[in-house]
């Protein structure tokens, strides 16, 4: 497998399946672990880092479950091919946009990628599709044991798994579910929710990044808190909360088909007009429309497109997937013309 | 009941939080279109992790500390990664796992000012805490070797080698 399969294929967590998937699109738990024998990335020197690689790169050498991953070297990378990672969400940005030797282990199917010298020596990072803790769990604590059968973790008796941001020590733990919540925003009930997980020490995000306005729709809700509470009952606090949020979220979409039908269904009927005819498109204009148009598919009102067709154009129409695709770099307003020519084609194919 | 803004019926009933006093509206279809159109506000954006550890600081700091002893502090240093305080506390990381211990008495007002907890109760690696420990002195070995070769104090650089083997091979 290489790097450019990648963009042949869908991310596991875009597959549009598992449980409350219509508005749960992603479950994602990362581990920050850290070697023991080797100081933090911010005093490593280059040979620690290279030292740091190589002995994560033999552990998972050691075991057959990492035995089909693809592994990069991030150095030996353009930045066309990094941009990708991040927009796949299988890198940090800080991970991409970082200096020295640094890696990523990426499993065939996307299920996890291990990245190696980011923030901590090692970032262990699972992906399910939907709303699925229990899984994401299992998968990330069996990697996190195989690995550290072969090296010795940073670990304190009182402090648990220590981190190069105190922000992340004990169990180095942070679990992130992506939602959808489009009919929150339009009836303005979202700015409620983020007070109220705030208050339970639960941080929301934009789907891009880390401060970023969210991009149509999408919000990343996570612990903030990593010591204190075991994993499991972390995993509880959100597994009681992301339910309720779903619960508002389908409240809302019922309220707007019940009270303004006709309003809803021109607004997803237009998002969608447009995006089978634009010539030229931003990608904050498409993930906005894909946004209306997602939730008019939940709800019937669109019958003829599929979800698991509609998450691949969230990420395919991003920059860097775009011009990986057509296989040219391109500026801003190439990108426009070809992200509208792209999304005429692929709309026109699944409606035949 | 009617619109708020015209003189249609008000079919949106709408509750806005803000600041901890509510606002009701009530609005005809059209308006309330508009006006849930309006330019949100967007989420409450979470500062970056620097900036709000810095705020966590300062905090769980501002309760005891006089400016002559944030100065003192300021100035201790690990003696394994070697990071001052102050490299700490203006980057938000840390140099290495000892720091942890180095800088102790500091450190657990901050933690509970972060987590509201400063006792570890999850997973636990299979090695031991002490084993982790040990491994993290390999920092201050090697960099003292270094240091030994360096002034060409071989007979140090040697014993210092030793030890550091000594370590490695434990498990």
């Amino acid at each position: 497998m290489t790097l450019d399969d990648l963009t042949k294929r869908r991310s596991e967590w875009l597959r549009g399946e598992g449980p409350e998937c219509d508005i749960v699109i992603s479950t994602r738990i990362r581990l920050a672990r850290n070697l023991a024998e080797f100081p933090f990335i911010s005093r490593a020197s280059q040979p620690d880092r290279e030292r740091i690689e190589e002995t994560v790169r033999h552990a998972i050498s050691q075991s057959s479950q990492f035995q089909n991953v693809l592994y990069l070297n991030l150095e030996e990378l353009g930045g066309l091919d990094r941009q990708l990672l991040v927009e796949r969400q299988l890198i940090s940005r800080e991970h991409a946009e970082g200096e020295g030797r640094r890696a990523v282990a990426i499993h065939p199917e996307e299920r996890f990628s291990l990245m190696i010298n980011e923030e901590d020596h090692l970032r262990i990072q699972v992906m399910k599709s939907g709303f699925d803790l229990t899984a994401a769990w299992e998968l990330v604590d069996q990697i996190d044991a195989e690995i550290e059968k072969h090296v010795v973790y940073a670990f304190h008796e009182k402090w648990g798994h220590l981190t190069a941001c105190p922000t992340n020590v004990g169990t180095g733990m942070r679990v992130s579910l992506m939602l959808h919540l489009p009919a929150l925003v339009m009836t303005r009930q979202i700015e409620k929710v983020f007070r109220s997980l705030q208050k339970l020490s639960l941080a929301v995000r934009g789907l891009y990044g880390e401060g970023s306005q969210a991009m149509g729709d999408f919000y990343q809700i996570s612990n903030q808190i990593t010591l204190g509470l075991s994993e499991q009952e972390l995993l509880r606090k959100l597994g009681d909360i992301i339910p309720v949020i779903v619960g508002y979220e389908r409240e809302a979409r019922n309220v707007l088909i019940r009270d303004s039908q006709e309003n809803l269904h021109d607004r997803v009927s237009r998002a969608y007009g447009i995006l089978r005819t634009a010539q030229t498109i931003t990608s904050e204009e498409t993930m906005h429309l894909l946004s209306s148009v997602r939730m008019g598919v939940n709800l019937g009102l669109i019958e003829d497109l599929e979800i698991p067709t509609l998450n691949d154009l969230f990420l395919q129409t991003q920059p860097a997937h775009l011009q990986k695709i057509s296989g040219t770099e391109m500026d801003i307003q190439d990108r426009n013309i070809e992200r509208a020519r792209y999304l005429r084609r692929q709309l026109s194919k699944d409606r035949s | 009941m009617r619109c708020q803004r015209c003189d249609k019926p008000a079919t949106f009933h709408i509750t806005e939080l803000a600041g901890g006093s509510h606002v009701e509206l009530h609005l005809c279809e059209d308006h309330a279109r508009e006006y849930l159109t309006e330019a949100s506000q967007g989420p409450a954006t979470a500062a970056s992790a620097a900036a709000a550890l810095a705020q966590h600081m300062f905090q769980a700091m501002a309760v005891s500390q006089t400016a002559e002893e944030l100065e003192r502090l300021d100035q201790k240093t690990c003696p394994v990664c070697g990071i001052s305080f102050y490299q700490f506390r203006t980057q938000g990381r840390f140099g290495c796992a000892h720091d942890y211990t180095a800088f102790r008495k500091e450190l657990e007002p901050l933690l509970a000012n972060i987590h509201g907890e400063i006792e570890h109760k999850g997973k636990r690696p299979t090695h031991s805490a002490k084993l982790s420990e040990k491994r993290t002195q390999l920092i201050r070995l090697r960099r003292e070797m270094q240091e030994a070769i360096e002034t060409e104090n071989y007979e140090r650089a040697g014993q210092l080698r030793d030890e550091i083997r000594r370590i490695e091979s434990a498990t």
